[in-house]
């Protein structure tokens, strides 16, 4: 019962995030559903870059980790190389692929 | 929490720019741009968040050095392998850095709980745990999609009663979850940890053949979904939208490629593909003979053909045959043939992967026609021209309920007058399946290396 209770005040004061959340989802389902199928590896791997802005928690991890607490600093360190590898490559690799789609004169 | 009003009309911008990028991406002409302006989002997002954010105590970031070391490193691993890789070895790097991203949003969690998990309430640390599970099977499970599609882990393992024992892992993970959250203990959120990390490995080990993509596609809206924890966490509006953004997209995106198979994702992740047993049952040979031609005799078939349809394949790619084969596509054009490319939604190791490698060899776009568009055109066609495709043209997914790809829609090459199919042995498709279509009366074989046939093919052509 305290779980349950407890869960119902977390949404109840997160309400108006959740609501981002909702329609978020449905953002994210109108603005792919005319995609042409030669279009889906690029998309897939666009999708893939924008979710670098998991990179973002990183800095906020790293950022507030104090001094001397080399768990925070270590790992909030890997997350924020990894997360940045995740934006740049993935932004990168999808132009790479995109370029390929020029008007030939 | 103290104002931060340039910060949130920052990360307001960087969203917006997130789904008109998407939006944009989901078009040929503007696909560029829209990526373009996505990464200025982002990029945008990222320095308000090192000058501009404030904790709740109102403290502005520090550890500049780390933060900046972090991200230079980042940026030049991530630029240079984005722009080393090979054209054909995209899939498997998306995958990777799909990984990378699943495991930042691993790392933040661990951080998280470590430093809130005596003071949070129950609401956080459900959302850093589930931020935690999911970036850990993300990560987990697009390594071992690396590996596969790099071929450095080459067999399908399929545990036995595989769906019994995925499902008490699950079950693991769920009472480990509760356990973390009702006796916070670092060991448990470890423990939590090495089961998810498991759990990743195990959903994508049995998946095999053409079902890759889809994985590929599902793992990417897990880091989405995981991305959007974090913004939960942090109250961050820009991890919100872009993380659930990339979640719902991808997910409808996953169901497309599905589609695109005519299978269901209930199929694909408990699905018979990958595992060896079903693939055994259609194993039951030919129907016919095998016969094979050469170079020479190919080339007159084609010259003197009204039109031709070409079908690439991932072997095409993997000979490094684009080039050539935009050769023959010129010089049968010059002869007056109709030359077109039939191109299979998962034609290549991902839907529109063949475009992308054919428009490197600047195969004109209007050229490549997908396969609802092309595949009445098969019985009025001359020759069909296979390359390093196969289980896209084997009729066994029309006619034999027995085998593992029956239902998926494939291009019906068999119906023209001649196939000729260029391929190095008569080894099997990538899904493992013998094809029938080998052993038709209408159908030649012509041994070899792609790359090498093909320029014997244009060298003979250019002598007749």
């Amino acid at each position: 019962m305290e779980i349950i209770n407890s869960v119902i005040t977390f949404f109840g004061e997160n309400i108006q995030i959740i609501y981002i959340l909702i329609l978020s989802i449905f953002v994210g389902i109108e603005v792919i559903s005319k995609v042409p199928s030669a279009l889906h590896t690029p998309l897939m791997s666009g999708a893939n870059a924008i979710h670098g802005v998991v990179v973002i928690g990183a800095i906020i991890v790293m950022g507030h980790a104090e001094e001397g607490n080399w768990l925070a600093i270590i790992l909030g360190f890997l997350a924020v190389i990894l997360g940045t590898l995740n934006v740049v490559g993935g932004f990168v690799v999808t132009d790479r692929m995109l370029e390929m789609f020029k008007k030939k004169k | 929490m103290q104002n931060q009003y340039w910060l949130y009309l920052i990360y307001l911008l960087a969203s917006v720019s997130f789904i008109v990028g998407l939006k944009m991406l989901s078009g040929p002409k503007t696909a560029r741009q829209g990526n373009f302006l996505a990464a200025g989002g982002m990029t945008l997002a990222i320095i308000g968040t090192i000058f501009l954010h404030k904790n709740e105590e109102g403290h502005l970031i520090g550890n500049y050095a780390w933060i900046f070391g972090g991200i230079a490193i980042g940026t030049i691993a991530g630029w240079l392998s984005a722009n080393k890789v090979q054209m054909t070895a995209m899939p498997q790097m998306v995958s990777l850095f799909n990984g990378m991203g699943g495991a930042c949003a691993g790392l933040i969690s661990i951080v998280e709980y470590k430093h809130l998990h005596d003071t949070a309430s129950t609401g956080a640390v459900i959302t850093i745990l589930l931020g935690l599970i999911i970036g850990s099977v993300s990560f987990s499970g697009s390594i071992i999609a690396y590996l596969k599609l790099q071929e450095i882990m080459k067999k399908t393992f399929r545990l036995p009663a595989q769906n019994i024992f995925t499902i008490v892992l699950l079950l693991l993970i769920v009472s480990m979850l509760v356990i973390t959250i009702e006796m916070p203990a670092m060991f448990h959120l470890y423990l939590l940890l090495i089961l998810s990390l498991g759990y990743g490995v195990l959903f994508v080990l049995p998946i095999g053949g053409a079902d890759m993509p889809v994985v590929i596609s599902l793992l990417n809206s897990f880091t989405g979904l995981a991305a959007a924890f974090g913004g939960f966490l942090y109250n961050n509006q820009v991890m919100l939208t872009g993380g659930i953004l990339v979640g719902s997209a991808g997910t409808l995106l996953t169901i497309l490629m599905c589609n695109a198979m005519n299978r269901s994702l209930m199929n694909v992740i408990f699905g018979s593909f990958g595992g060896g047993n079903a693939a055994a049952g259609a194993d039951d040979g030919f129907v016919g003979t095998i016969k094979s031609t050469t170079p020479s005799d190919v080339a007159i078939l084609m010259k003197y053909a009204q039109n031709v349809i070409i079908v690439p394949g991932y072997g095409l790619a993997v000979a490094q045959a684009q080039h050539v084969i935009h050769e023959l596509e010129e010089l049968l054009e010059k002869e007056g043939v109709n030359v077109r490319y039939a191109i299979h939604p998962v034609a290549g190791r991902m839907p529109g992967h063949m475009n992308v490698l054919l428009a490197e060899s600047n195969v004109s776009y209007d050229k490549l026609v997908e396969m609802e568009q092309i595949n009445d055109d098969f019985s009025k066609t001359d020759v069909v021209f296979v390359v390093g495709a196969n289980d896209v043209v084997n009729p066994a997914a029309r006619n034999n309920p027995a085998s593992p790809i029956f239902g998926m829609p494939i291009l019906n090459a068999d119906k023209a007058k001649t196939v000729i199919v260029s391929k190095r042995s008569m080894g099997k498709g990538y899904a493992g399946i013998e094809n029938e279509l080998f052993g038709y009366d209408n159908c030649l074989m012509l041994f070899g290396d792609a790359k090498a046939s093909i320029g014997k093919l244009v060298a003979e052509l250019k002598e007749l």
